[in-house]
């Protein structure tokens, strides 16, 4: 076979730009794997002498950062879910259930997302502060409970829907709660898969909020747990690796997982963190 | 349209699908934007916060202090240095990787997709911190690659001349998969005939470029360059991990300002003053985008 020198050409520019796109990830699961000290060393090693987990165990015990894991966790699961169900039922009631004022309604909404949420946030926290949620799950969860990014995506895919699908049930008598819980959601499936994905990831990934909300330790997700572990241990490289990892990896290995939903995400709706 | 005939059920129906939803966006986002704009003009500082008794309306006075403070106007220079220099770059390299991966002749694009979009969906802080290793003048990678090349070591976190640039390094790193993703969805609904019609009238690669494939681009730059824009003026979490806005408030952002004087040093209505600056910016872009695509549609 004969290979052109442009097809060469371009196959090196991509494994290079594969390279050094995954460099310093690559680098970060080496180095968490090193002894202390070992990755200040001239030069730099790639790879750890004699791969050790000790970091990880250090991040586990002394450090507690196993509670900021269960946190991160716990709060992406539930912001998920309680979006999903809350934007689920507004995109769907704007997409096809009629009443007056619908679209005008509509376009407000829309109109607000021009907002960037950091505007907000000043005012929020003396919100939640007056009702006793700073330093709460409830302060991170409620906030987040419903979006307006999330129910534009998921009237865009209900609008779609059949009419007549949904005229029928009605005249054999079935409720309007019994239409969206036994017809509309499982139509509505591929769109609350992508809001799903996107929404537990950027919950995941988020720092600000977070940040500004829980002042206690033991609240920490793992971005302000780590920001803050970064600052007290400037010098352990390979400690603040493994802490890396931690943070990293669940949503390197989730968004393998769910590709396509996540970029099908993008695609629509220009979603963006 | 069957939207004009509002039936009593269905619209029974839809204030409870509604209701949920709505008084969460209300109360959590559309109140405090309200009540942000409020603040703007209260001094509203730490002892109002124990006391709000203590709150005075105080007029436009935060917006005069902030004109008066030199560090607004470097957060802001900074700010701007951030979004048009990494902005475009970002936006440069997206399509760099997606005319490659575009290209007919291009295999496993699928695995290259996935690993170029891999660092958009990773979590900023975590990398950050990944980088600010990588940048070490000594044991970082980076300093690494550069000796190899024969190029003397950077300092660079600790130079205040480096500091952005080692900041908008990250964040190309970080996005470019996010725009790439969409520029290839933009390559791929330029028909192919053009394309053909085009090197049958002998076009070369840069002609046939120049004068179809970025003009028919267009709509995916405004957009992304938009999108980029307003995502990168709001930049926070890379200066607060890596540099803490130094050395010499080199990297100190709007976002990071904010955050300080709101809520380091509690002087909530100066830091509403500045996240309303900061949306109006924002507006302001959003605005040249509105601009363009009414000029389309007209």
């Amino acid at each position: 076979m004969r290979r052109r020198p442009g097809t060469l050409l371009l196959h090196a520019a991509l494994v290079a730009g594969a390279a050094l796109t995954l460099a310093p990830l690559l680098w970060m699961i080496s180095a968490s794997f090193m002894s202390p000290g070992e990755a200040n060393s001239v030069p730099p090693p790639l790879l750890p002498a004699r791969a050790t987990i000790q970091n990880y165990r250090e991040l586990f015990t002394r450090l507690a950062l196993g509670r900021a894991f269960a946190n991160s966790l716990l709060l992406s699961s539930a912001v998920t879910l309680v979006s999903l169900l809350l934007n689920g039922m507004a995109g769907y009631a704007f997409a096809k259930l009629r009443f007056t004022g619908r679209d005008r309604l509509f376009r407000a909404l829309l109109a607000a997302m021009v907002v960037p949420t950091p505007v907000a946030m000043l005012p929020l926290f003396l919100l939640l502060r007056s009702m006793g949620l700073v330093n709460t799950y409830a302060g991170v969860i409620l906030p987040a409970g419903a979006t307006i990014l999330g129910i534009f995506l998921v009237y865009q895919f209900a609008r779609a829907l059949p009419d007549d699908l949904l005229d029928a049930a009605r005249l054999e008598g079935a409720g309007e709660w019994t239409i969206f819980r036994r017809i509309v959601l499982p139509l509505l499936k591929p769109v609350l898969a992508t809001l799903g994905i996107v929404t537990f990831l950027s919950t995941w990934n988020d720092f600000l909020w977070p940040l500004v909300v829980l002042t206690g330790e033991s609240r920490y997700t793992l971005p302000v747990a780590l920001a803050i572990l970064s600052g007290e241990h400037a010098q352990d490289t390979e400690l603040m690796m493994a802490g890396s990892v931690l943070t990293v990896l669940p949503v390197l290995i989730l968004f393998l997982a769910l590709q396509r939903s996540y970029i099908s995400g993008i695609l629509i709706g220009g979603v963006k963190e | 349209m069957r939207t004009s005939r509002a039936l009593p059920g269905e619209a029974r129906a839809a204030f409870l699908f509604l209701a949920p939803g709505l008084s969460i966006i209300g109360l959590f986002f559309l109140l405090p934007i309200g009540a942000s704009l409020l603040l703007s003009f209260a001094d509203f500082d730490i002892y109002a916060l124990a006391d709000p008794t203590n709150v005075r309306l105080s007029g436009l006075a935060n917006y005069g202090a902030l004109v008066r403070d030199p560090l607004f106007w470097i957060a802001l220079r900074n700010t701007c240095y951030f979004v048009f220099a990494g902005g475009p770059l970002t936006l440069g390299v997206a399509l760099g990787a997606a005319l490659l991966l575009h290209s007919r002749r291009a295999r496993a694009k699928g695995l290259f997709r996935t690993i170029f979009f891999a660092p958009y969906v990773t979590t900023l802080v975590g990398v950050a911190v990944v980088f600010r290793y990588l940048y070490h003048p000594r044991f970082g990678l980076i300093a690494r690659g550069l000796h190899a090349l024969g190029i003397a070591p950077i300092d660079w976190l600790g130079d205040p001349h480096w500091a952005m640039a080692g900041i908008i390094l990250l964040s190309i790193w970080k996005n470019f998969g996010y725009a790439m993703i969409l520029f290839i969805a933009g390559l791929s609904n330029i028909p192919e005939t053009l394309y053909e019609a085009a090197r049958l009238d002998g076009a070369s690669s840069w002609q046939i470029f120049r004068r179809i494939t970025v003009p028919l681009l267009a709509p995916t730059f405004l957009f992304l360059g938009v999108i980029t824009a307003i995502g990168y003026f709001q930049f926070f979490a890379e200066p607060y991990v890596m540099t803490s806005g130094g050395p010499l408030n080199a990297t100190l952002s709007m976002g990071l300002l904010m955050y300080k004087q709101g809520f380091r040093w509690w002087n909530m209505g100066y830091a509403a003053a500045i996240s309303f600056v900061l949306f109006l910016i924002i507006l302001a872009v959003s605005l040249v985008q509105f601009g363009f695509a009414g000029r389309k549609d007209a």
